[in-house]
């Protein structure tokens, strides 16, 4: 029901976050990308080139938006001028998805620009629901929500990160963004397996799938600690998740994200490139 | 404080504590994982406030300018999402950070990249027919309102900032004397573009910009090039509609 006034979806084939630097190439040829991801924050400005691209391009792609500023785990209620500014761009744009994350990052008015880790608990359950159900209430769409990558826990937390997000999913009727990289990153830095997390994760609500690059180093204790940064290639190990995840729950759209040190859109095209050939080896 | 309360305020301040409550694997500590999210706040503002500022961060310096972003993100961290828009503060911090009082300048410059920000993602708007304004019967013209561009910006400075500003970002030679310029920014499609104003101008479109009839702005201007002005204002498209009671 939520889902009926947008006009089209997600193609279970590659996307890439927009860089405004690809703007002429992406028109030139797109290669194997088949839709595109913007940061729903770019464009709340009243006007100039960033909407002037964005709705050339909304004319020839399906757009993906993905919020990063609603802090939907925060322990406040959410910014009721920034669900305004969302339900407009969502309105004029009318996207094929709408997805933000597992994480906070404002605290009483001030926005820290990062993705910060909650506690699992009923509590923070219950908030988060909450959230999920206020914004699908306020767009008027289903949202997705992401996996966050983490690099540290909370003594206090009673349930594991899946449970949590299927019983959200489950309470508010939202889908999921399986971000493989993340859960590379979460789990080599909780020591866990990461094989293990793709075996158990709710495939059926998964709606898209994002891949990007990480950072490795080291803890207090010398062990390895891995930072999602989006500067560079997917690496090998989440490439063989991301295979996992396809046999598992079938081809979804899949996005590569390159947010730091943007490559050329060759090299960009290229990652899209391999992702197809998971998705649909026949085609490849 | 909140948990959350908590880690805002260390996530801001190294010198506070990690957290209570937060743990590695097998309970090992979290220092050094904490000071990721540290890491990821001050360095992503810090950019944030580096491509903001290219003039300020010019004239002082790639390194004295991260001193001053970490410090000014600490004081201010952005109060929206908006980070486009995020360093509205910049301006009065650098007028109260003492290592930068010596630069009475800085302030302005501040002022001038924040308004070609706004005017970069201000709305869109169709310019004026030139030739609505040139029919109008002189009496008619005076007792006209002029409506301008939501991307049009004014900035009136003490100091030479538009010289100092195209100094920087444009190559032209440094500025030698402590002259006050007033800049009009206008905006012909997507690239903001700042221009001196004619002398005395400035008054006259202030009192434009808050509404006043054309004749009325000129009682408030004194002496000044009107046909130069409008000439500009019409050429960048920064007139937007006339509205004739």
């Amino acid at each position: 029901m939520l889902d009926a006034t947008s006009r089209a979806r997600l193609p279970a084939r590659p996307g890439v976050g927009y860089k405004p630097q690809h703007f002429a190439d992406i028109l030139a040829d797109a290669g194997p990308v088949a839709w595109l991801e913007i940061h729903a924050e770019n464009y709340m400005g009243d006007g100039g080139r960033p909407l002037a691209q964005l709705r050339h391009l909304a004319e020839r792609f399906p757009i993906s938006v993905h919020g990063v500023g609603l802090s939907i785990g925060g322990e406040g209620p959410l910014d009721p001028d920034h669900l305004a500014r969302l339900k407009h761009l969502c309105g004029w744009l009318d996207p094929a998805s709408f997805s933000e994350h597992l994480a906070w990052s404002t605290h009483e008015g001030a926005f820290l620009n990062d993705l910060l880790p909650l506690p699992y608990t009923e509590a923070t359950l219950a908030r988060v629901a909450a959230h999920v159900a206020q914004v699908q209430d306020r767009i008027g769409r289903r949202m997705l929500l992401e996996n966050p990558s983490t690099y540290l826990d909370f003594t206090e937390s009673e349930m594991g990160e899946i449970d949590f997000l299927a019983e959200i999913a489950r309470r508010t009727g939202c889908g999921l963004l399986l971000d493989v990289n993340n859960v590379f990153v979460s789990c080599t830095n909780r020591q866990t397996d990461p094989a293990g997390y793709i075996d158990r994760f709710p495939h059926d609500r998964v709606g898209e799938i994002h891949l990007g690059g990480h950072d490795a180093g080291r803890d207090d204790a010398g062990a390895a600690l891995l930072i999602d940064s989006h500067g560079r290639e997917v690496a090998d190990p989440v490439w063989h998740l991301y295979e996992q995840t396809v046999r598992l729950g079938g081809a979804r759209p899949t996005l590569i994200e390159w947010d730091n040190d943007v490559p050329g859109w060759a090299t960009l095209a290229a990652e899209a490139g391999r992702a197809a050939r998971i998705l649909d080896p026949a085609a490849a | 404080m909140t948990p959350q309360g908590q880690f805002r305020a260390a996530l801001l301040d190294p010198d506070l504590p990690v957290p209570s409550g937060l743990t590695g694997p097998a309970g090992r500590p979290a220092r050094r994982r904490f000071d990721i999210y540290r890491n990821n706040v001050t360095a992503s503002l810090t950019e944030a406030l580096r491509q903001s500022f290219p003039v300020v961060r010019a004239l002082v310096g790639e390194e004295f300018f991260i001193a001053l972003a970490i410090a000014h993100l600490r004081a201010y961290p952005p109060a929206s999402p908006l980070l486009m828009f995020y360093g509205q503060d910049m301006p009065a911090f650098l007028e109260s950070f003492p290592a930068a009082r010596a630069l009475g300048y800085l302030p302005d410059v501040a002022r001038l990249e924040l308004a070609l920000r706004q005017s970069y993602h201000a709305a869109d708007a169709d310019a004026l027919d030139p030739d609505r304004l040139r029919a109008l019967a002189p009496e008619t013209f005076l007792a006209a309102r002029l409506r301008l561009a939501p991307a049009v910006r004014l900035l009136r400075s003490d100091w030479p900032v538009l010289s100092i500003w195209r100094a920087n970002m444009r190559g032209a030679a440094p500025p030698r004397d402590r002259t006050a310029e007033d800049i009009l920014i206008t905006r012909t499609e997507f690239d903001p573009e700042p221009q001196l104003l004619p002398p005395g101008a400035a008054s006259f479109l202030t009192a434009l910009i808050g509404g006043a009839t054309v004749g009325t702005a000129l009682d408030h201007a004194g002496a000044f090039d009107l046909t130069a002005t409008l000439s500009l204002l019409l050429a960048d498209g920064a007139i937007t509609d006339l509205i004739t009671d």
